[in-house]
Formats: structure tokens, C-alpha cells, sequence
């Protein structure tokens, strides 16, 4: 079966079953990561660039250590460097990246529907690494393989989303794809932080940590931005804090075998405490070690792999 | 020079008349409206099975000359007026610089006047250089001819501008048009709050944000005993209050636009940039609302809000792309489609909202066919079937959000004091596609 699609923009219009070849195909990359010698020929002469108009650590190294553990060559842009700042457009800028024969774009960028409008004027196959609140594909995937290598299946479990989700494009992304797999999603945070209409896509809203508590699976917490204290969205990171950050107290009602994941990067002591974070239910390193197999996946799909190839297994 | 339009059904709500008959033009008037007109020195215009009817005005354009010509320019708008079935258009003061005082006036009206298509009126500043500071030269601009005052493009943001606004046009009776919205309500949205901006990532604007604004210059209204006109009504919500405030016997009107009425917000589902504009599109509920609104005959105009831009501004990111959408060009056809073709309006009362109410507000001696009238007609079919494309458009700019529908219902014949601008789909005026 080949992988029919151009681009990866988003998980929304994605159907379970293609979701489920994507973690298939991670399932036989996590084992590359393990050997002594981290590196398959599977994307040799082809070139990748990373095109970055926001900050992040995680993502971008996970993508470039996926590229170059599959043979890739790299290339970093970030906004600082690239031209951006001297007034050309997206457009150009993704234009004039393709004309040196590029292969794939991974592109990272804070306007909502920007991976998109690339994909639709770029012949070459376009990763969206999150666009401004819209999505992050790779990190719901990742997220999904995560839940699915730890309890073995995604159907019936519960899972509550906590915190920013009016601003998160992860919580968007795992919106549709821990639906779509079969979780139940609950959302929780102040509603000044709830996008309006959420529950047409049949997530439960709750303004009470106390109540997903007991109820989830899984808990993931969401980074709080201190920007958003600007607009008046809750009054003091204190506040935010003690209403719904989730610490051991907090703990004390949830599953036994509950899970705790974050996308990171961590506010310690804002959404989550030391002892959660670095705690026994807490899988959140293994979310970033699983992030460079499914995006190894990712990038070899899009490449035009083939699923059960004989490269991979 | 006579012309005599002969079979048509002549729709004329000022004067009541709604049957075939003929239309006789002499001297860039209307000299007669009567069943059977005889006059052999007159030049012919058959118009069986098509509708005659006071020149369509659209009160609320963007011509954006002085200061982008390249996007549109006073001719080019008046061109593409014509082009549309418009015979006049109010333009609005947001150029650069704004419209304001005596000058800005007389540069509009010189403009419309060398290019003599349709008739331009101007709209001029509330504020000086719609900065929302203080006054600009209202009774100057009127004096000069503008028929209005507005900041549209943006609000008047302070309660005591807009209170000063209102009474100080009193002297001149004419209206405060307002664009209403709450910039705190709004700040940085970029389309309305909602399913659709959620799904999106994209920061929305509430129909809140327009509510709060008509309601306080509806009360601001009560408080001076001023004219206000509502621009682009985009909400039930504001149609109710603005319904309430007429009952109860403040001069209040109000336009809406024909993308609110014939799109929602999940048309910007694709991102396209030409799905932004403001106030934005709405959600279904809103939709219906205003046209029931229409039904029920508490809207007064539609109105185009046609606002072009550059295809350089409009091909970027969504949050980056500029607000605005043109229509002048696609008003007549999604109207005809939208509202009367599906049964909720009548053509006299098509009419009403696209002639005799938008002329009646800017207080124009237009929008009728009484004999003495100036001879502005346009005749349309109401059946013609065709597919919007913009590379047809005589406006110098392409974003529309019609791009492709198929409507029926165009402007055939236009005439501008007696002068034919357009006949049989075709313009009479030298002046190319751009």
C-alpha cells in the first residue's frame, strides 16, 4: 500500500486507517534509534529543509536527527536567517527554497493555514510542524504511538486535555486523532481558554481538573504561555496554577496506571510539578523518543515509501 | 436625444408601479411613463421580458483613489458600477489621504465627472484623517457635495466623537454611517468566533463585538435626535435593535451585504483570503437571521461593501492577507440568485433595497422613474444565467469569494441621465478590461 497523500498538513481530514499505517510504519523505526550505527539509507540523496519562522528545540531536532537518521541532507532555516525579515513573502521565500530542488519541506510557522497554502503552491511534499493554533500533526502521531506502544491499543481509552486549548494546536491535532482512533477526549482549562463550538467534535468540556481527574486514562497538560496573562485570559500564573496545575495532591485521585503526557517544553510548578512530571505515571521522555520514529515514518511516506518495505524490516 | 423604452415591466416602488409599460427619456429626464408612448424621434430600446427600473445605487463602495490606483480608481469603480448594473455609487472616505473637507470633495466629484460613467458620490471622514481624534470638515465636505459622514474602515471608537458626530451633522441632514464594531471585542481577529475559527486555529471576532457598537450608537442616536445609518449589518442581533430603535421613532437605517446574506463562515474553511473581510462572515444562525430580516422588509439597502485589493495582498498567509472582498460586479446576480430566484424577496422589493431606499438615505433626487426624474434606468434580466469569473470584471481588482458560482440575473442596458453606458451587456464607453 502506498501512502496516497502529497503532504502531511494536518490530522482532521485523515482517516483512521491511514493514521494506523503511519504508526505502523514508526512501529519498524523506533528499533533504528537503538543501534550503534543510527542510520539507514532510506532517504539518500534526497534533500530536506527545515523552514522554522517560530522558535522550538524539540520538534526541529526530532525532524533533523529523522532526516539524517534516514540519510537525508538538511537544511535549517529559521526566521532569523532567512529573508523573511527582509519583506519577501512566504510564498517567494518557499518558491525560491523549491527551485534548488528540494525533496521535502518541513515547515513550522504561526499563521493558521500557512502549511497549506505552501503545500498548494509547492510541487514538493510539504510536513507541517504546526501552524499558529491550527495543527501539529506529528506531535498528535507521536502522541498516539505513545499511548499505543505503552497500553498496547488507542480504542475506549479516556483522555483529558488540560489547559490552553483556545491557543494549542496540539490539542486540535490530538482532538482528531485520539477521536478518530476510537479515545474518548475530554477538555479542561477556564473556559476563557475553550474555543467556542469545541464540542461539535464530540469532546466533553469541563472547567474542573477534580472532575477529568478520576475519569482519564490519560492526562496530558498543556504549556501555559505567560503572554497570555497580557489579554486578560486568567489573572495570575499563580491562580492558573493552583486551579489546574496538576500536582502529586491532585495525583492522588487519579488511575493508578494513569499516564501523564506533555508536548513540552514543561513550565515546572505552572501546568505540572516536578514530582508529576519526573513521577512514574509520567511517560513525557518517552513522547520525545517515539517522536523520531513516527517522524522518520512521517518523512519516508511522504518520500513515497512503501509500507512493509524490505528497507525497513 | 429621446429614448423610448418600450415593453418592459417597469418596477418603480416610489411611485407604487409595477406593470409593462413604456418609459420615455427626453433630455436626460423622464418624460413620460405611460402604456403605450408613441414618439418616432425617438431612438428604440426594446425591452420585453426585461425589467426597467430607477438606476441601481450602491451605497457603500471603496474606489481607493487617491492613494492605490492601482487597486481601483474612480473611474475603474464607475466603470465597473455600469458593468454591474449601478448607476450611482457612494464611495467611502477611507483613501489615501481620507476624503475630508471641501477638497477631498471636489477631487472625487472632478474624477466622476471626467470619467462620466456612473455618478460618484462622496462619503467624507467622521474624524480628521479618520484618526478617531477630533472632527474633520463636515459642513465643508456636505457643502461640497459629500451626502455623508463615515470613518468605515473603522470605528468611531470614542462615545464622545460619535456623540459630537451625530449632533453636529444635524445642521445638514445627513446620516452618521456608521461601521460598528468594539475594537476591544475584536482586536486581532481575523474572521468570525465560532465552529469554523475554532477548527481553524484562526482568532475570531464575536458578533458581540458589532452589537455592542450598534447599540451604543443607537442610544447616542436617542441622545442627540441625529440620522444614523448602520453599514454592513451582519448580525440578528443588530438587525433586532436596529428594528426596535426605528419603532420607536429614532431615524435609524440600515444596509447588508450580499456575501452575508449568501455565505457563511464555513466558506473560509479553505483559508481562502477572499472569504476575509469585515465585518466578517458569519455563522448559519446570523445568515438566516438577516434574511428574515430581508423578508420581513427590516433591511433598507444592500449594499456591496465592494472593496478591492491587490492579488500580491490578498495571495499570503490569512492572518497577513488585508479585509475586503469586491461586489459591485456580482451584487445584482448573487441577489437575484440568492434571495429572489429562492422565493424570499419580490423584484419591487429588490428594487426598494437597491434604488429607492439607497437613494432616499443619501437623500439623492434618484431612485425613481416619476416624469421630471434625471434618467437614470437600468433594465436587467432577471432569468439571464451565467457563471461569475473575475477575468470579465471591469473593477482592476479579482477578489471576490463568487469566483465560479453560476447565478441568474444580470444587468443588461444601463443609462445615466439619459446617456446608454451599457447596452445589451455591452459597455458604450471606451475603456478596456484591465
Amino acid at each position: 500500500m502506498k501512502f496516497a497523500r502529497k503532504d502531511l498538513l494536518g490530522l482532521e481530514d485523515m482517516s483512521s486507517e491511514e493514521i494506523e499505517s503511519i504508526l505502523d510504519t514508526a512501529d519498524s523505526f523506533v528499533e533504528i534509534s537503538e543501534r550503534p550505527i543510527k542510520k539507514v539509507p532510506v532517504l539518500r540523496g534526497l534533500t530536506v529543509v527545515n523552514l522554522f519562522f517560530e522558535p522550538s528545540t524539540r520538534t526541529r531536532i526530532s525532524f533533523e536527527l529523522a532526516e539524517k537518521r534516514l540519510s537525508a541532507d538538511t537544511v535549517n532555516i529559521s526566521a532569523s536567517s532567512s529573508s523573511a525579515v527582509k519583506g519577501e513573502t512566504l510564498k517567494d521565500t518557499a518558491k525560491n527554497i523549491e527551485a534548488m530542488s528540494i525533496d521535502m519541506l518541513v515547515v513550522r510557522h504561526s499563521a493558521p493555514g500557512a502549511a497549506r497554502y505552501l503545500a498548494d503552491v509547492l510541487d514538493c511534499p510539504v510536513l507541517n510542524a504546526g501552524d499558529g493554533a491550527h495543527e501539529h500533526p506529528t506531535q498528535a502521531l507521536l502522541d498516539l504511538f505513545t499511548v499505543r506502544k505503552e497500553r498496547g491499543g488507542i480504542d475506549g481509552l479516556k483522555i483529558a486535555i488540560v489547559g490552553d486549548i483556545l491557543h494549542s494546536r496540539v490539542a486540535r491535532s490530538n482532538i482528531w486523532g485520539f477521536g478518530k482512533m476510537g479515545a474518548e477526549v475530554a477538555l479542561c482549562g477556564p473556559p476563557t481558554l475553550i474555543p467556542p463550538g469545541i464540542e461539535s467534535t464530540g469532546v466533553r468540556v469541563h472547567y474542573n481538573i477534580e472532575e477529568v481527574i478520576p475519569w482519564a486514562d490519560i492526562i496530558m497538560l498543556l504549556r501555559i504561555q505567560q503572554e497570555r496573562l497580557e489579554e486578560s485570559y486568567f489573572p495570575t500564573i499563580r491562580e492558573y496554577s493552583e486551579l489546574f496545575g496538576l500536582d502529586g495532591e491532585k495525583m492522588k485521585h487519579a488511575k493508578p496506571d494513569v499516564m501523564i503526557m506533555h508536548p513540552g517544553p514543561l513550565n515546572r510548578g505552572v501546568e505540572i510539578t516536578p514530582e508529576v512530571a519526573d513521577g512514574p505515571r509520567s511517560v513525557i521522555l518517552k513522547q520525545v523518543k517515539y517522536g523520531l520514529a513516527v517522524r522518520m515514518a512521517a518523512l519516508f511516506l511522504l518520500s513515497g515509501g512503501q509500507f512493509e518495505s524490505e528497507v525497513t524490516h | 436625444m429621446k429614448l423610448l423604452i418600450k415593453r418592459g415591466r417597469v418596477i418603480d416602488p416610489a411611485q407604487d408601479l409595477d406593470q409593462t409599460c413604456d418609459v420615455l427619456i427626453d433630455g436626460g429626464v423622464v418624460a413620460e411613463v405611460g402604456a403605450s408612448i408613441e414618439a418616432a424621434d425617438a431612438e428604440v430600446i426594446g425591452a420585453t421580458g426585461l425589467v426597467v427600473c430607477p438606476g441601481l445605487v450602491d451605497m457603500h463602495v471603496h474606489l481607493r483613489e487617491p492613494g492605490r490606483e492601482d487597486e481601483e480608481t474612480i473611474e475603474s469603480g464607475a466603470r465597473a458600477a455600469i458593468h454591474g448594473g449601478f448607476t450611482s455609487v457612494a464611495a467611502m472616505p477611507n483613501t489615501q489621504p481620507p476624503t475630508e473637507g471641501e477638497e477631498g470633495v471636489k477631487f472625487v466629484l472632478g474624477k466622476a465627472r471626467e470619467a462620466g460613467l456612473a455618478r460618484v458620490f462622496p462619503i467624507a471622514a467622521v474624524s480628521k484623517g479618520q484618526q478617531g481624534g477630533t472632527l474633520s470638515e463636515i459642513g465643508s465636505a456636505i457643502r461640497a457635495g459629500a451626502v455623508g459622514i463615515s470613518d468605515d474602515g473603522y470605528p468611531v471608537a470614542a462615545s464622545g466623537l460619535m456623540r459630537r458626530a451625530l449632533e453636529y451633522v444635524k445642521m445638514f441632514d445627513r446620516p452618521v454611517m456608521a461601521h460598528c464594531e468594539d475594537p476591544g471585542l475584536s482586536a486581532r481577529g481575523v474572521m468570525n468566533e465560532g465552529g469554523p475559527s475554532t477548527m481553524l486555529g484562526l482568532r475570531g471576532m464575536p458578533g458581540a463585538s458589532e452589537d455592542v457598537a450598534v447599540i451604543r450608537d443607537i442610544i447616542l442616536t436617542r441622545l442627540t435626535g441625529s440620522r444614523l445609518h448602520v453599514c454592513h449589518v451582519s448580525t440578528g442581533t443588530s438587525l433586532e435593535f436596529i428594528s426596535r430603535a426605528r419603532t420607536s421613532g429614532l431615524k435609524v437605517t440600515c444596509e447588508v451585504t450580499p456575501h452575508h446574506l449568501a455565505l457563511t463562515d464555513e466558506a473560509v474553511m479553505t483559508y481562502d483570503t477572499n472569504t476575509k473581510m469585515k465585518p466578517p462572515l458569519r455563522g448559519k444562525g446570523e445568515v438566516a437571521a438577516l434574511r428574515k430580516g430581508i423578508e420581513e422588509g427590516l433591511v433598507d439597502a444592500i449594499a456591496s461593501d465592494h472593496a478591492p485589493h491587490s492579488p500580491e495582498e490578498k495571495d499570503q498567509e490569512f492572518d497577513l492577507a488585508p479585509f475586503g472582498v469586491i461586489g459591485l460586479e456580482t451584487t445584482l446576480g448573487i441577489v437575484l440568485t440568492s434571495l429572489y430566484h429562492d422565493g424570499t424577496v419580490t423584484l419591487p422589493d429588490l428594487v426598494r433595497l437597491l434604488s429607492t431606499n439607497p437613494a432616499r438615505i443619501l437623500g439623492l433626487p434618484l431612485g425613481s422613474l416619476k416624469p421630471g426624474s434625471p434618467a437614470d434606468v437600468t433594465l436587467l434580466d432577471p432569468d439571464a444565467e451565467w457563471e461569475i469569473d473575475p477575468r470579465n470584471f471591469f473593477s482592476k481588482s479579482r477578489n471576490t469569494p463568487f469566483s465560479g458560482w453560476k447565478v441568474k440575473g444580470k444587468a443588461i442596458t444601463v443609462i445615466v441621465e439619459g446617456r446608454v453606458l451599457m447596452r445589451d451587456g455591452e459597455l458604450k464607453t471606451p475603456g478596456a478590461r484591465p
